[in-house]
């Protein structure tokens, strides 16, 4: 058995970190683990995905449509763009934010609108979270990404305490505080 | 305890427990780690090279006075090393060389998707190439075994999933192997033709040997199952062909270059079809023909792209790749960040309307909606090299209505032969130089613009107004990129000019830690009049809604840009 996670959103908003706290958190378990990330060019503001894979033994690091476990969407749009990689019954967790991409701001295209009903068509599980107000509520905006781990290790069959110690040792020592609030704060809003 | 470590990563672990002691690199995606955690062990001393070539030459020098050296590139940077790698290959080493690339197969951060196997073959060098971050490690030790042993330069082949994905590695001390004896060997080292002629005979005899070893090395595994299907594959190939195939017999080869022919002949005798799985060229696949294996390879699976487990699964079953219902929803292209000094710009030679010969870097963005700024982008340092081609062809008058673009960087790497043969060439182009004070789209690296080292240490800074004056310029002039005005009456003033001239836009990087505008811009809904100016910058924290602009908080880092645009003084920000 191989669980398959996607984190999906706009560069920038910090899924690579978020990817290596779940890679860590896992490691810990004493799954084999691969994470597959995205640097570079389509880092700059561009669609990104990273992949998680662990479990007995685990062979190609990327996730291909109709497969994941669950998709971790930063950004509304992105949850949309990616679902169709959610087997049937996967789990999606969505951060509610949107953030407008070029062809949108050029006004060549329209945001798409109800985007949780849309999802909620598939047969997929959906849990929205608005996780930007949350991390508001901490102090900072950027915070966003391990709000979102919170919610993610709710949905998980990983101890609250081993994700606890990946945040530890995964994040910057002078966030760490931040980080951990973070974290509760998601978790606590996961349901 | 094995750790979760990326292939690059693995990469400078190897060389760190290898004994390695020198490494020289130019940043490329998807290599750029390499180096960068390579820096982190005090053992080695690191560097970032101005480019390839430079890098590989040092790594060299490094190698034949004794010491163990890397050098680590992208793929196209492979092209600019080739010229000293296709000869180090004739002296061979001393102390171990290993020249690590990084093929970026899918393009993610790349201008073309060359498959640099091919480079194995044409410079007579043995290549290895891993599957995952252990063998990453494993193969790097490995390498400088054969090297030493072989009297070889040796590349090791990674694409961009195994060099950026993460997975566990045990950890090992590092063996301190010295720096070896040197004595001076003119017959092996300095390759005149009288020279050159006897190491060619070496090389051919030191390939004939390493294709033996080939056939024995533990580099290259059978894994017998199932005898219906035999597979020969290779790096991440492998690991997509074990998901897709888990019950097929697999040939899996560690050393893609010299190949092992009898290996690859037993191994087709004893299973009943064999497919060929590789990403990009058929470079197995040719070699199998080559020697009467029969296989089934580029008929079935493409030349293009990135492979999947279910594109070798629907390849092998005669079918299209199986694809789930995707939602329609707007593409999200990269962009230049909000606060980008290139943003300015863009903007201005777009209202001047101007040829604009691009380079490599975050700038190549400018080409992309709604700035739509930049004509061509061939490779680092074309843009002014390829400009005065175009000036050259097209006459003076053309010269007049285009400029280069290339960042700080990518100026130091390449940009400044071209920029001579402009001066020595009477040519009247104008260059504009970038300066956001770092390497910006590999992730920050400095270069020698910047006045710091890999570790960042200081040193001496390259000056950019007194080197362009130095070889002959004497049209150089400064820039802030957010004055607007000023740009555009500069850029008019220089391109009309009928000599060289080199424009310098001079402010960081947007993500650099020290950069900080304040509080985010802000619309006064009152003041706008919906005239849709400050769109045409195309920053990503700027949309439009009910007939008025709008700024995003969370987006926007109050770089001002946009103030300077607004004709009304409808977007405020406080102090």
């Amino acid at each position: 058995m191989v669980t398959k996670i996607m984190i999906v959103g706009v560069g920038g908003q910090g899924t690579l970190l978020a990817s290596r706290v779940i890679g860590n958190a896992v490691t810990a378990e004493g799954y084999d683990v691969k994470v597959s990330e995205v640097h570079g060019m389509s880092q700059r503001g561009g669609s990104v995905v990273t992949y998680v894979k662990y479990g007995d033994k685990v062979y190609s690091p990327i996730v291909v449509e109709g497969e994941a476990d669950i998709v971790l969407a930063f950004e509304s749009l992105e949850a949309l763009r990616w679902s169709h990689y959610l087997k049937d019954g996967g789990q999606m967790i969505v951060n509610t934010q949107e953030i407008d991409p070029m062809p949108v701001i050029t006004g060549a295209e329209k945001y798409p609108e109800e985007i949780l009903e849309q999802l909620e068509m598939r047969n997929i599980n959906v849990t929205a979270v608005d996780a930007l107000t949350i991390a508001e509520g901490l102090g900072n905006a950027k915070a966003v990404n391990v709000v979102l781990l919170g919610v993610l290790a709710k949905h998980s069959n990983i101890a609250k305490e081993k994700w606890v110690e990946a945040v530890r040792s995964t994040v910057p020592a002078k966030f760490l505080e931040l980080n951990l609030a973070a974290f509760e704060a998601g978790y606590t809003a996961a349901y | 305890m094995k750790k979760l470590m990326l292939g690059n990563a693995a990469i400078a672990r190897g060389a760190y427990e290898a004994g390695v002691t020198v490494v020289s690199s130019y940043p490329g995606t998807p290599s750029t780690e390499i180096t960068e955690f390579a820096s982190k062990y005090e053992e080695i001393y690191c560097e970032w090279a101005t480019n390839e070539k430079v890098a590989v030459e040092v790594a060299t020098g490094a190698a034949i006075t004794g010491a163990r050296a890397l050098s680590a590139m992208k793929h196209v940077g492979m092209n600019v090393a080739a010229d000293p790698m296709f000869t180090a290959s004739y002296t061979g080493v001393n102390g171990g060389l290993v020249i690590v690339v990084a093929d970026d197969p899918g393009m993610h951060s790349s201008q073309n998707e060359q498959d640099s196997r091919n480079y194995a073959k044409a410079s007579k060098l043995p290549m290895l190439e891993p599957a995952d971050s252990g063998e990453c490690k494993a193969f790097v030790k490995t390498a400088y075994e054969l090297s030493e042993r072989f009297d070889t330069p040796v590349i090791i082949r990674l694409t961009t999933r195994v060099a950026h994905s993460q997975s566990l590695v045990e950890e090992e001390s590092r063996t301190e192997v010295g720096v070896r004896d040197y004595s001076k060997n003119i017959a092996k080292n300095v390759m005149m033709p009288a020279m050159a002629k006897g190491r060619h005979v070496f090389v051919e005899q030191r390939m004939k040997d390493i294709a033996a070893y080939a056939e024995t090395s533990e580099l290259n595994k059978i894994e017998y199952n199932s005898k219906k299907i035999g597979i020969i594959t290779s790096g991440i190939a492998y690991q997509y062909a074990k998901e897709a195939a888990p019950d097929a017999s697999f040939l899996k080869l560690g050393m893609v270059y010299p190949l092992p022919e009898k290996k690859i002949q037993e191994f087709a005798q004893n299973v009943e079809q064999v497919y060929v799985i590789e990403e990009l060229d058929p470079f197995l696949e040719e070699f199998c023909r080559s020697i009467g294996v029969k296989v089934i390879g580029k008929e079935k699976f493409t030349l293009l792209g990135e492979y999947t487990p279910e594109l070798i699964r629907a390849g092998m079953e005669n079918r299209a790749p199986q694809q789930f219902e995707a939602a329609k929803v707007p593409v999200r292209p990269p962009v230049m960040c909000p606060g980008c000094p290139h943003r300015g710009i863009f903007y201005v030679l777009n209202k001047l309307n101007l040829h604009v010969s691009g380079d490599i870097g975050c700038y190549t963005l400018g080409a992309a909606a709604p700035l739509k700024a930049i004509d061509v982008c061939v490779c680092m340092g074309a843009s002014i090299s390829g400009l005065h081609g175009m000036e050259k062809a097209n006459g003076r008058g053309f010269g007049k209505k285009a400029v280069a673009v290339i960042g700080d960087s990518t100026f130091m790497h390449s940009g400044i032969t071209g920029l001579i043969d402009i001066v020595y060439n009477k040519g009247a182009s104008t260059v504009m130089i970038l300066d956001n004070a770092i390497t910006g789209m590999t992730g920050h690296q400095p270069n020698p613009t910047t006045g710091y080292t890999i570790r960042g240490e200081e040193t001496r800074r390259v000056d950019m107004e007194l080197l362009a004056k130095a070889i002959g310029v004497e049209r150089v002039r400064v820039v802030d990129p957010f004055d607007v005005e000023e740009v555009e009456k500069v850029v008019r003033e220089e391109t009309e000019a009928d000599e060289p001239s080199v424009i310098i836009a001079r402010r960081p990087c947007a993500l650099l830690k020290f950069v900080d505008y304040g509080k985010p811009c802000e619309i006064d809904t009152d003041a706008c009049k919906g005239c849709k100016m400050c769109m045409k910058i195309g920053c990503p924290a700027i949309t439009f809604a009910d007939g008025k602009a709008k700024i995003d908080p969370t987006q926007c880092n109050g770089c001002g840009l946009c103030m300077n645009i607004c004709k009304f003084g409808a977007i405020k920000k406080e102090q």
